[in-house]
């Protein structure tokens, strides 16, 4: 089972309620999947046991058997090549690793070589969690691809918890597409509001079913909960905003690991998952 | 050599939620003459501050992405042998998968693939209540091309910019990856809003190694500096291994997140905080002072 | 030897763009009669790689010299493989003409 944690906007608490969520359910595997900003191993801070740099291939050219006759640079449409006339430049990470430079070159004059855009640790909690995250080299433009290399961590007959990153493009995309469920995470503000609408918008489109999560919650915004319920939207869990819960997470300490009122919370939102992934999967 | 006459700002953070936006949105509201740009196209939130109301709008087409005409196919299979991304199946294209790298277009024999941009968001030229001019974006859901998208607001936003205009003020994306990236082209000043939390500190040191590959000077200001002050002891003394100016910092108060519920500017809140801020705003006019000399 | 200078316009009275890889314009300029050629940047509509692309374009139109405002990493690497002179520093405040005779006159 895949249930992934997403968010329009960062900053509302998806990887304290990911982990959070990890925490409470025996033998869990929690796979950070932000790579641009992985926070997740500060939280749950497993062991790592193992450490893999994750590659991406790139074209390699024979620069003395090149006619410079620039066809590679035509068919390459993320503008990675370019033809000084004597040498073809290339410039890795714009490189999507296609493969077409390698398929149209007359001269047959290009082959591929690995290079490596990020890592991915796998690991595992005191509290027996199966771990995993990537780290995206700095620098590096594309995230997805790495993205694709942690998500191979899933453990099929488990419970899965993916981490999203912030925002509704593509790297969220990658992250969600494949979930049983989809827990999105607000926070009682106008734009907590506004940035749920568009994540929502995404998970209509893909196809995955959903509930909410809000954070930080103050009854007086009540904005949040009309238009959760005229759109007959399930709230799953709220969680009030205090600042002793800001505190633990600034330590990197899980505020339910202090506060056993929210582990309790958390005891019954996994419940009422299980419940939701059921109906869907029957339904 | 006359000086350009606007100085540009972007406010980053690394981590979201740490306050960019609202910083921001104190900044436009302190300033005069100015232009006020959000970067964040994926998720735009300043607007919801500044109550701009829209002049002029205007199509974004990002990327091509590929797509199979079933009555010219015939269904040799070669641009499924062809995709490393694994967007075709069964003879028609994921364009959610589909990366737009253009390879089943160049091999197909029958001509039965079209590869051409595709409109994937919009942006908009406003008026704030003050008169300025403000710029933001929605990126179609799911899209991949919010680097491209910041790149051409930017580009409109600066274009035929007034020469009385003294400041630039871009609200950039979170994150180090390409939004980043082309919101930071060009300007002139950072300004990375953090928070002491484990997170914040381990965000803000990914950035600051990707602004250094950029030849920018930055500053950051400690948003909630009180909530935990061993990890602000922590930032100061980053920031000063990294000789990177701490320009402010903002105490955690519930007062903020109030404003914040009403959808206000902190300014409004109280006289405090908007001392507070014109304090920042006034240790940023030095350090952009001395970053442009 | 030609100038390559980023330009906001086709002419010399145009002002200097401060952007490499996203001007909308080169203008080549032969110093010794002033005579220059407008090249349209492609680059400026590109998702990403305009500087390399840029620095692609001058390259291949013969340029010795680039003044502009500032260049990327990834495009200086390439105008250096190829040997040209990059003075940066240009302010989107003055004339391509003006940028052209200040370099000169140094």
């Amino acid at each position: 089972m895949i249930i992934s944690i997403a968010s329009g906007k960062g900053g509302t608490g998806k990887t304290t309620v990911a982990a959070s969520l990890a925490s409470v359910i025996p033998e869990s595997v929690y796979i950070d999947c932000d790579v641009e900003e992985p926070n997740g191993h500060l939280l749950l801070k497993p062991e790592f046991i193992s450490e893999e740099s994750a590659k991406k291939l790139l074209p390699q050219i024979d620069q003395e058997k090149c006619t410079f006759c620039g066809k590679c640079v035509e068919v390459c449409e993320f503008n990675a090549l370019i033809n000084l006339k004597f040498e073809i430049v290339l410039f890795d990470e714009m490189c999507h690793g296609c493969g077409a430079c390698i398929y149209f070159c007359p001269s047959k004059v290009i082959t591929e070589r690995a290079k490596e855009i990020g890592v991915v640790r796998v690991g595992i909690t005191s509290a027996k969690i199966f771990f995993a995250d990537g780290v995206l080299n700095i620098g590096e433009v594309a995230a997805t691809p790495l993205i694709k290399e942690v998500k191979k961590n899933i453990i099929e007959g488990k419970i899965n918890i993916l981490d999203s990153p912030p925002g509704t493009s593509c790297c969220m995309v990658e992250t969600v597409k494949d979930s049983d469920f989809c827990i999105l995470v607000t926070e009682s503000t106008p734009f907590g509001l506004n940035d749920l609408k568009l994540a929502i918008d995404v998970l209509k489109t893909i196809g995955v079913s959903f509930g909410v999560v809000i954070n930080k919650y103050d009854p007086s915004f009540t904005e949040m909960e009309n238009y959760l319920n005229e759109n007959s939207i399930e709230i799953l869990l709220k969680i009030p905003f205090e600042r002793r819960y800001a505190e633990s997470y600034s330590e990197g300490i899980l505020p339910l690991d202090k506060y056993p009122e929210l582990k309790n919370a958390f005891r019954v939102l996994h419940k009422r998952i299980l419940e939701k992934v059921e109906i869907v999967n029957a339904g | 050599m006359p000086d350009k006459s606007y100085k540009q700002i972007v406010i980053l953070s690394g981590k979201g939620g740490t306050g960019k936006t609202t910083l921001s949105a104190a900044f436009a509201g302190l300033i005069k003459k100015k232009v006020v740009i959000d970067c964040d196209v994926d998720a735009a939130n300043l607007h919801l501050v500044l109550k701009p109301e829209i002049i002029n709008s205007y199509d974004f087409s990002g990327g091509k992405k590929a797509i199979i005409d079933p009555d010219k196919c015939v269904e040799c299979g070669t641009c499924e042998t062809v995709c490393r991304f694994d967007a075709i199946n069964n003879f028609t294209i994921d364009q959610l998968s589909c990366e737009g790298c253009g390879f089943c277009f160049r091999v197909c024999s029958s001509d039965a693939i079209k590869f051409d941009p595709s409109k994937s968001g919009s942006y908009f030229e406003c008026e704030l209540p003050d008169g300025s001019k403000f710029f933001y974006a929605k990126l179609f859901s799911g899209d991949g091309n919010s680097g491209k998208l910041v790149s051409e607001i930017k580009r409109k936003a600066l274009e035929n910019i007034s020469s009385d205009i003294e400041w630039v003020i871009v609200d950039g994306p979170p994150g180090i990856g390409c939004p980043v990236n082309a919101s930071v082209a060009v300007a002139d000043y950072v300004v990375i809003v953090t928070e002491p939390t484990v997170s914040g500190i381990h965000d803000l040191k990914r950035l600051i190694e990707l602004l250094k590959t950029f030849k920018i000077r930055s500053g950051i200001v400690i948003n909630k500096y009180d909530l935990n002050e061993t990890i602000a002891t922590q930032i100061f003394n980053y920031a000063e291994n990294e000789k990177t100016p701490i320009i402010g910092s903002i105490p955690f108060d519930p007062e903020f997140m109030k404003a914040l519920i009403n959808g206000e500017n902190v300014l409004e809140v109280n006289k405090n905080i908007q001392e507070e801020i014109l304090t920042i705003l006034r240790q940023l006019e030095l350090q952009v002072e001395i970053s442009v000399n | 030897m030609k100038i390559a200078v980023t330009s906001t316009g086709g002419s010399m009275d145009a002002l200097v763009s401060e952007q490499f890889g996203r001007c909308q314009y080169f203008l080549i300029v032969d110093p010794e009669t002033m005579k220059f050629e407008a090249v349209s940047n492609l680059g400026e509509q590109m998702q990403n790689g305009a500087g390399p692309k840029a620095a692609e374009l001058i390259i291949n139109k013969g340029a010795e010299i680039l003044l502009t405002g500032r260049v990327g990493d990834k495009a200086e690497e390439a105008l250096k493989k190829s040997g040209i002179k990059i003075v940066d520093g240009y302010k989107g405040t003055i004339k391509v003409k003006d940028a052209v005779n200040s370099y000169l006159s140094k």
